[in-house]
This record gives C-alpha cells, sequence and structure tokens, in this order.
C-alpha cells in the first residue's frame, strides 16, 4: 500500500478539480473524489500496466456519468446559475472571480462528454491516448469532439457574458 | 522542412503542445501564413488559459480529511481484523462440523452426481482459462494474500490456496467462477514446462457434505474429485490420470484440519 500511496496521494488535488468542473457543487465532487479513491485503494492490485493517472480519471469519470443517469433518471438537477459562487474561484480577485465563475458557467453549456474531453486534455494535461482510454472511445472520436468542443466553447465565449436566453446559441452560429 | 498537409488534429495538439518541435514549428509557420485560421488556434489557446486558471483554484485548497488517503487505507485495514475474527469463529464451526458430520460419516456418503457435477464445472474453468494466455487468473499469485481473503469472503469460509510446489506445480493464481451452487474458487498452477491444472472448491450440497475421491473426467480434460466437511474439491488438468493423483492427493492433506 506504500507504493500506492506515493503514486496516488500527490494526484489528489487534479481529482478534486476535475470533479469539481464537471459537478459544480463542491461537497457532491468531493464525495465522488472520495469514492474513487476508496475503490482506488480496493483495486490497487487489480490494475493494469499503464499510467495511474488515467486510471483513477477513469474510475473518477465512471462515477461521475453514473451519478449524472442517475440523476437524470431521478429528474432533479440544479441550475448552473443557481450553484453556489463561492464554490469557485475563492483565492480569486472579484473581477477575476466574475471572470472565472463566467467562463464555468458557459463550460456547463455543453453536453457533459464535450466538458469532460476538454477538462481532461485542456486542464488536466492527460494526453489524447489516455483521454481515449478514460472515456472508453477511440482516439479518433476524442480529436473530434475536442474540436466541436472547443468550436462551441467559443460560440458560448463570444456571447453574452450571462445568458439572458438559454437558447441564444442558435442566434449565435450566425456571428460572422 | 517536410510537406505534409496541416490537419485538424496539428491544430489542436499546437493548442496543447503535444506535437513534436518540428511539428510544432511547421504549423506556427502554417498559421503565420493562414491569418484566420491563426486566429481560430489563438482562441482556443486563450480559452485553455482561462479554463485552466479558473479550474486551478481548486487544486489549491486543502483537502478535506475524507479525502486523506492514509486514512482511507487504515479504515480499510480497520475492517479488516473483523473478518479474521469471523473466519477463526467460521474454524471453530466448521470443526464441530466436521466431528459431528463424521458421526454421521457413511449416511452422508455424496451422491455420484453430486461429485460429477463439480468435476464438469472443474474440467469447464480448465478449459475456459487454462488455455488463456492473456489474463488465466484474474488475481496473481504475487497477491496470494488478496486472493486468499477474496475466495474466503465469497465462499464463507476460509480457504486456502494449495501449497502445490513439492508436486512441481507452482501457483498462478486464481479467480472466482460462476458454478450453479454459487460462487467457486478457482486456483491454477503449472509446472516447468507450462502445462497447467486447476483446483476448483465451492460449498457442497447438504446430502453431499462428505465424499471419497474419484476419477472424473470430461472430454480430454481428468482429474479426481472429493468433498470434506461440506466443501467440494475438484483437480482437473490435461496431464495423466496416475501423475494427477499425488498432486489430489496432496491438495486433499492440506485442507484437512491439522
Amino acid at each position: 500500500m506504500q507504493d500506492m500511496l506515493v503514486q496516488v496521494e500527490p494526484l489528489i488535488p487534479a481529482l478534486r478539480r476535475y470533479a469539481r468542473s464537471l459537478v459544480r457543487e463542491r461537497a457532491a465532487a468531493d464525495d465522488l473524489v472520495q469514492d474513487c479513491l476508496e475503490r482506488a485503494v480496493s483495486r490497487w492490485h487489480q490494475r493494469r500496466d499503464g499510467s495511474v493517472r488515467a486510471w483513477l480519471f477513469t474510475i473518477l469519470h465512471n462515477l461521475a456519468i453514473n451519478q449524472f443517469r442517475q440523476s437524470a433518471a431521478r429528474g432533479s438537477h440544479v441550475p448552473i446559475d443557481e450553484s453556489n459562487e463561492d464554490d469557485f474561484s475563492v483565492a480569486a480577485a472579484q473581477d477575476q472571480k466574475l471572470m472565472y465563475r463566467d467562463v464555468m458557467n458557459k463550460l456547463a453549456k455543453l453536453p457533459k462528454d464535450q466538458q469532460a474531453v476538454l477538462l481532461l486534455i485542456a486542464v488536466e494535461d492527460l494526453s489524447y491516448a489516455d483521454a481515449a482510454k478514460v472515456l472508453d472511445i477511440p482516439v479518433g472520436t476524442v480529436m473530434s469532439r475536442l474540436s466541436r468542443a472547443r468550436e462551441r466553447l467559443q460560440q458560448e465565449l463570444e456571447g453574452p457574458s450571462n445568458g439572458e436566453a438559454s437558447n441564444i446559441v442558435s442566434i449565435r452560429s450566425a456571428r460572422e | 522542412m517536410s510537406h505534409r498537409p496541416i490537419t485538424e488534429d496539428d491544430l489542436h495538439g499546437y493548442v496543447d503542445r503535444v506535437l513534436e518541435p518540428e511539428r510544432q514549428a511547421e504549423v506556427a509557420a502554417y498559421l503565420n501564413d493562414h491569418p484566420d485560421v491563426a486566429k481560430r488556434v489563438a482562441a482556443f489557446t486563450g480559452q485553455r488559459e482561462l479554463l485552466r486558471a479558473a479550474i486551478a483554484p481548486v487544486a489549491e485548497e486543502p483537502l478535506p480529511a475524507a479525502l486523506n488517503l492514509s486514512r482511507i487505507i487504515e479504515q480499510r485495514r480497520a475492517r479488516q481484523p473483523s473478518f479474521v475474527r469471523w473466519a477463526a469463529a467460521a474454524l471453530v464451526l466448521l470443526s464441530i462440523g466436521g466431528i459431528g458430520g463424521w458421526s454421521m460419516h457413511g449416511a452422508l456418503q455424496a451422491s455420484p452426481g453430486g461429485l460429477a457435477a463439480l468435476g464438469q464445472e472443474a474440467a469447464a474453468s480448465y478449459s475456459v482459462y487454462a488455455p488463456d494466455r492473456v489474463r488465466p487468473v484474474e488475481v496473481r499469485a504475487s497477491d496470494s494474500a488478496e486472493l486468499v481473503q477474496w475466495v474466503s469472503e465469497r465462499l464463507h469460509r476460509p480457504v486456502k490456496a494449495p501449497d502445490l510446489t513439492m508436486s512441481g506445480y507452482r501457483l498462478m493464481g486464481g479467480r472466482i467462477v460462476a458454478s450453479p451452487h454459487g460462487p467457486a474458487a478457482m486456483f491454477m498452477y503449472d509446472d516447468d514446462r507450462g502445462s497447467r491444472i486447476v483446483v476448483l472448491i465451492r460449498a457442497m450440497s447438504s446430502a453431499d457434505q462428505n465424499a471419497p475421491m474419484t476419477p472424473q473426467s470430461q472430454g480430454d480434460v481428468g482429474g479426481f474429485a472429493w468433498a470434506e466437511d461440506g466443501l467440494g474439491y475438484s483437480l482437473m488438468g490435461r496431464a495423466a490420470p496416475q501423475s494427477l493423483r499425488p498432486v489430489a492427493d496432496e491438495v486433499r492433506r492440506q485442507s484437512r484440519p491439522i
């Protein structure tokens, strides 16, 4: 278990970051990470060769996806704009804080699979191959999904700073 | 400089800085000549930086106690002694059952059907897992403590992996396999020439608590099966029955309480 401690512990902040970005709410995100770590401890000897980082993100991602499916089935959903503003960027200055919150709210408008690919690659620095493993899709699909995610986020960022209308996206596509 | 055309994937690779240095330079040169594409790539780079900056503070927060990994590992360990205590209690119960069972010896002889079914299950496990070159066992012998704990938990009684090194077989590992009678523990061994055998252990029905060792075969897979104190054992392989018999005797010897 000592090797596990050495290899897993430094990755916990990154796991929290990914969970928080996907589910937004602090307590729910940390619950997911805790669940992930418990599974990692009990399955440490069953993991295959390869990156421990990708293995942990796979466990976490699957837990998050299951939770989304369950809450979608229950019909419960926390609207993005009601999420606690302190869940992000506590340390940032006020104007930065607003900007950061804005980008996270815009990211949240993307489909979950696009959010995931963007977060894993652009924020967590997973290789395209590792991201493909975590998402259980071919690398080609990772690339096309990444491309769609970036285009879509760009549309959102070039839109009004906070969604007055949730269906503004379709109008924005004529931005040129 | 090569003349490979710049692809959409190259542009993302450029944004994520994962290209080889030469390719990175080629994309940079391309962007220099194509300001419209360069604008898009700059936007992607910008959103990448923005996202990273927005999310970064989360990783700086102190970890809550619930995410203390040492504590999670300790909590898992703390659950294990209760299992050990439980296993000791089960051993006492088993030995009481054994004494009672012996006085009933003869009355509770296994039906041939019970052992034959066990032999078939062992032969099926052999046929499926022994030829597997990728993952014949789920838990390797190097993690035998974990393996033994796992199968003991699933079989609800202490089960050891027989040590067959004196018979020329090394433990490769094992797994839980399905049987019509519930979970069964499968241990796999191989010898110096790579020929494999499996030992299957599972609970027997109440009518088959004890049964003498009898030969079993299924196609070209053969071996032995017997039952003691409610547990059924079957050893199967492709080696000649006369060479497997002493190995089966050794498994039986080790399974008996001292």
